[in-house]
């Protein structure tokens, strides 16, 4: 996290040196204003010089006009660097997010990262800005004006010495203890709000389950815990208040106390006095703010430390020597392949195959077998942890992403879309490609005739995800965008289980005719992949099965099984059904 | 503000205050703790004016009055910071219970409200009533609380005392100060639409985030990770842009009624010194007058932020009570019956619409014998899960009647009855919490053994072993990162464990492949021998072995029978069995 402080305090070197020196020009003027008073009374009503009162008088209002022009300048300053350095953050942690592997981003989870792209960044704009304008105009004037009362009258001045560190453990003591406590009770309030929204959304099956008052009873233990803790911080906090104020009071009486020794020995003048108050009192001031700046900072360096989480993360991926062993007729190829997700037990074990280019791959298993895990590694989102997966012969783990991305093309079982156009989603698959290879490739994904339908065609518009489209529409839109990048190997994720039979009929078959092209076809559906070169038949992230469908109906019980349960064996005749 | 949020937040208030009513004692420490604080810090210039006077006067410095001053000072100042911890400590306990209250009140709301009211607000608006407006009550009301009366006690005591002490310098005061408060108007009402496009520009950036970084493994996908840097940051220029605008705009309330308050300071001061030479007033008092002129203003910027944060919890507050006074469900019968619960059903000439302009179901009538199995198909929206609402009574039906066991569904209560079906939704829904607790949500005190039972039959244990940490991982909000079948077959794991004596399938097995939901429907006639089922689903093979099947349309049965006898009269049902698996031919 210092890192990151110390980049953008050079970043902005100019504002970060600039705003605060304005701010101090302007704290500069307010420490005078007691001084002027004081000459007020003691030079000008004493000798009742009508005409010096109204200079001075002048004199105060001249200052707080340059004040006000140091001020302005300072804002701006702080302003540009503030919302420049969250700018600058938001764009970082894009970039960032886009390098993450796909295990760091299911770690995260999308909502942490969008809290941290929104709400924190927000917290250190403010941080920032507030830092700029008062952080250092607060200790200026406090030390300013222990400087000016030294001045004033050494041995009362001191008063002003001892007061000065009292005040500050006071206030950072507060601040030390209250801290801690409100972050806390922030987690306690999202738990809080975890609860209310889970209640809310599975409504029906807490009801159903007749969970009603254990659910309640949770909420109020989690609500107490809230409560508690907001209580002991509020206590904590109103500390500051009253223990500052007795100091400030006490310290007036002691100025007040010498200084009437001091006037009666005539080492010091009236106004004097009145002037070393008016300091207490700006010192009060000053420290107030100084407080709810530290609780702003505190909080702007909570999120300045989340962002650096993410701006820290090491995303860089190795890349292995390829060894140099594979052979590159094969467009796909597994050997020994183990995979597991953090500490879990292996979703694939020692899986090996190879396809070869122009073959079509059908991969079946049940729910949780496998099939998922197995693509992803040949799309390389996810690494193997034993074995090797190799594309074209190379390892994949010797391979750029660049590279990878320009062999494989996905279709993956959640069918995602864009806000947008159809013309600007199939641009994903190949920027600006021309209109006749958009079309070719709607039309080898059966979504030619509802994109010509659709008023603007190609320019119609789509709505964020794809809301305004039905499931199948978005899974043939996802198949043509990825048709358009002319991928080697195409995988499609189970990403026909919205299509009707005919259809779904239709696409295998126009896939199957694209020449070169290694298609793996991940389905539930036995008769989908009825002309598959090669099946692969998962159990338990095992390989179980591989052969044609006429060779696994005699040797792999799994898969006839499957088969089975889509088709009754006494109406064999009458193949699969949806 | 428009005439109806006046009387609302009116409203708003007395509801508030009937809220603090239990708090009369901390309420009262609070009025008076705020008066003695506020009247403290007003008498403190006042005595060190004297004391200054006693310093300047013409018989030099009168030590005795002097002490005496001090005195004054030092038990004013002991009671004002006892006077501010008591007001504080009285504050935060008023509004942190009256929002435990709230909070506590709106979930239990929440059970309390009818199916038709949740299923038509959508949950972002109800947590955010429920939490993020009781917390801005919360905090406009403790930040009201302290400041309002404070702030009020201080103005009216400050126009004593300087009324008191002289009446042409009181008047220059009050005439002045509130200038600034002008200032502070003027400057805020001509930047509000720097805040205004900082807000729409901010909204666009959070959208485009939440979609790209929810579809980033397609951006990765396709390599489009330098496209999407490039959109971002298109917008990303331009909320700086506004946002600078916007910060520095507001940022020049603050300096520019400083300016105001400073001017009116020298003004006050030479005035003052004027008065001075004149001998109408002392120099002690004139010292008082420029504290009150420094401090004055302050209340007045203080109490109008106040108001506006007030009227933003006033505005939350009748938020939380439209919530609170929404209709409850009709109540469970007063006497209910006991329900035997063996699973007959019978609905006998029930109609219902969700809106009365709409007709859904109408004179429904069917007979369920115990440990049946029937099937409904019929295409979206033909009332299948309407039916499923009726017979969970999340709704009531509007006439006619549900029995089971020959006891009318409104004459148990409602737990009773939902604890005798088992139900299963397409919609998946998990706890945040471990596989453990997910399994055992319909019976907590299960034991290891029947929860690895209830997994097995659901054929979940193979996957959960391979989750990080088997079944005490600990599943995010909805489900984490489980698939949709994965979560599928939880939730059967979940019913599986209660063994209710009837079920209830509603598309409950649409995302799990053919096998495993042939394996899993064997487990389910296993466990569920002799017990009722309704099963909802689109995949013919599903409900081919239902005893009796239910076309649906319109809200209306338009078939009823057996695989076999539906299929032979050629009717819709021998219709949709044939476009299921028509294209296969070819």
């Amino acid at each position: 996290m210092k890192k990151w402080i110390r980049h953008y305090a050079a970043r902005y070197r100019k504002e970060c040196i600039l705003a605060p020196l304005f701010k101090m020009l302007e704290a500069f003027f307010d420490l005078l204003v007691p001084l002027v008073v004081a000459r007020i009374i003691d030079t000008g009503i004493r000798t009742g010089d009508r005409g010096f009162i109204l200079g001075q008088c002048l004199v105060l209002a001249a200052m707080a006009l340059v004040g006000l022009a140091c001020s302005f300048t300072a804002q701006a300053f702080a302003a540009r660097a503030a919302t420049g350095t969250a700018a600058s953050l938001r764009h970082r942690m894009y970039g960032k997010i886009q390098e993450m592997s796909c295990q760091t981003l299911d770690s995260l989870g999308t909502s942490t990262l969008i809290t941290r792209l929104t709400s924190d960044v927000n917290l250190v704009q403010n941080g920032v800005n507030m830092f700029l304008r008062l952080f250092l105009r607060s200790p200026f004037i406090v030390f300013g004006a222990v400087i000016m009362a030294l001045r004033i009258d050494a041995g009362i001045g001191l008063v002003f010495v001892a007061a000065v560190p009292v005040l500050a453990w006071i206030v950072f003591g507060v601040m030390r203890r209250t801290s801690p406590m409100y972050k806390k009770n922030q987690e306690m309030l999202d738990r809080v709000t975890l609860t209310t929204r889970e209640n809310l959304s599975g409504v029906r099956v807490v009801r159903a389950f007749g969970r009603e008052e254990a659910e309640k009873q949770a909420f109020r233990t989690e609500n107490d815990a809230l409560f508690e803790g907001q209580t002991a911080a509020g206590r904590a906090a109103a500390l500051l208040n009253p223990l500052t104020n007795a100091v400030i009071n006490l310290c007036i009486i002691a100025i007040l106390y010498f200084g009437a020794g001091k006037i009666d020995s005539g080492a010091l003048a009236s106004g004097n006095v009145i002037a070393l108050v008016n300091y207490m009192s700006q010192i009060l001031v000053e420290l107030v703010k100084l407080a709810n700046l530290i609780v702003l900072l505190s909080r702007a360096a909570a999120g300045m430390g989340r962002i650096a989480g993410i701006l820290d993360m090491d995303t860089v991926r190795e890349r292995l020597e390829d060894d140099g062993k594979g052979d590159p007729a094969r467009a796909v190829a597994f050997e020994g392949v183990s995979m597991r997700y953090g500490d879990g037990e292996e979703s694939l074990t020692d899986i090996t195959f190879s396809a070869l280019p122009g073959q079509t791959v059908g991969i079946i298993g049940s729910t949780g077998a496998g099939k998922s895990t197995l693509v992803s590694l040949i799309s390389g989102a996810y690494g193997a942890t034993e074995g090797k997966v190799r594309l074209f012969g190379k390892d994949i783990k010797s391979l750029t992403e660049d590279r990878i991305h320009a062999l494989v093309a996905v279709v993956p079982q959640r069918s995602q879309l864009f806000k947008g156009t159809v013309r600007s989603n199939l641009y994903w698959g190949r920027k600006d490609a021309p209109e006749a290879e958009l079309w070719e490739a709607l039309e080898k994904a059966q979504a030619a005739s509802f994109v010509r339908e659709k008023e603007g065609g190609l320019d119609a518009e789509i709505e964020q995800g794809g809301r305004n489209l039905s499931g199948g529409q978005r899974q043939r839109l996802t198949i043509a965008r990825a048709l358009l990048a002319r991928p080697r190997i195409l995988i499609l994720d189970d990403a026909s289980s919205a299509l009707d039979f005919a259809t779904d009929l239709k696409l295998r078959r126009a896939l199957a005719a694209m020449e070169g092209t290694t298609v793996f076809l991940v389905s539930q559906r036995t008769a989908s992949l009825r002309d598959a070169d090669l099946i692969l038949v998962l159990e338990d992230g095992r390989l179980v099965g591989k052969g044609t469908h006429a060779e696994l109906m005699e040797t792999c019980p799994v898969y006839s099984e499957i088969h089975y349960s889509q088709n009754r064996k006494e109406d064999e005749e009458c193949p699969a059904e949806e | 503000m428009p005439r109806g949020g006046i009387n609302k937040n009116k409203a708003a208030l007395k509801r508030l205050l009937a809220y603090a009513r239990p708090h009369r004692r901390d309420l009262a420490a609070s009025v008076l703790c705020a008066a003695a604080a506020a009247a403290c810090a007003l008498l403190i210039p006042v005595w060190s004016g004297r004391a200054i006077d006693a310093m300047t006067g013409l018989k030099g410095v009168e030590m005795s009055r002097v002490g005496t001053a001090l005195m004054c000072i030092a038990l004013a100042a002991a009671l004002a910071s006892a006077a501010q911890r008591g007001l504080a400590l009285a504050n935060n306990r008023i509004t942190y219970s009256i929002a435990r209250r709230l909070r506590n009140e709106t979930m239990e709301k929440l059970h309390r409200l009818p199916l038709s009211y949740l299923d038509a607000h959508p949950t972002g608006d109800l947590v955010s009533r429920m939490i993020s407006d009781v917390d801005t009550l919360t905090d406009g009301l403790l930040m009201g609380l302290t400041q309002l009366f404070t702030g009020g006690v201080t103005i009216l005591g400050t126009l004593g005392v300087m009324l008191a002490l002289d009446l042409r310098i009181a008047l220059a005061v009050v005439l002045l100060t509130p200038l600034s408060l002008f200032m502070a108007g003027f400057i805020t009402s001509r930047t509000q639409r720097y805040y205004v496009d900082q807000a729409r520009v901010r909204g666009e950036e959070t959208a485009l985030i939440n979609e790209m970084v929810e579809g980033q493994k397609v951006v990765r996908a396709f390599g489009y990770e330098e496209e999407a840097l490039k959109e971002f940051d298109r917008l990303n220029e331009e909320l700086r842009e506004v946002s600078r605008k916007a910060t520095f705009f507001s940022s020049l309330t603050n300096p520019s009624t400083r300016l105001v308050n400073n001017v009116i300071y020298a003004a006050v001061c030479g005035f003052a010194a004027w008065l001075c030479m004149d001998g109408s007033i002392t120099v002690g008092e004139m010292s008082v007058f420029l504290s009150y002129a420094s401090q004055y203003a302050k209340p007045f910027n203080e109490i109008s932020g106040v108001v506006a944060e007030l009227q933003n919890a006033l505005a939350c507050a009748s938020r939380v009570f439209e919530l609170l006074d929404e209709k409850d469900q009709v109540p469970d019968a007063a006497e209910p019956a006991a329900l035997t619960a063996e699973g007959r059903v019978e609905i006998e000439d029930v109609s219902f619409s969700y809106v009365p302009e709409r007709k859904l179901i109408e004179h429904f009538n069917l007979k369920v014998e115990k440990g049946k199995r029937v099937a409904i198909v019929g295409p979206t929206g033909c009332g299948k899960t309407t039916l499923i609402n009726l017979l969970m009574r999340f709704y009531d039906v509007d006439r006619g009647s549900i029995r089971v066991d020959g006891a009318d569904i409104r004459g148990v209560t409602r737990h009773a009855l939902r604890r005798s079906y088992g139900m299963v939704l397409q919609e998946t829904w998990l706890k945040s919490g471990t596989v453990r607790e997910n399994i055992a949500y319909g019976r907590p005190d299960a034991t290891e053994e029947e929860i690895l039972r209830a997994a097995k039959a659901a054929h979940c244990h193979s996957f959960i072993r391979r989750l990080p940490k088997g079944y005490d991982t600990v599943l995010g909000e909805n489900g984490g990162s489980l698939s949709q079948g994965q979560k599928q077959l939880l939730c059967i794991a979940r019913v599986m464990l209660i063994l209710p004596p009837m079920l209830i399938l509603d598309e409950a097995t649409s995302s799990i492949d053919t096998r495993t939901e042939v394996l899993i429907q064997e487990a389910f006639s296993r466990l569920m021998k002799g017990r009722t089922s309704f099963i909802v689903a689109h995949r013919l093979s599903t409900i081919r072995d239902a005893d009796t099947i239910l076309v649906m349309r319109d809200g209306h049965i338009v078939e009823q029978g057996n695989h076999e006898t539906l299929l032979a009269g050629g009717g819709v049902y021998a219709g949709l069995y044939k476009s299921q698996f028509s294209g296969v031919a070819t």
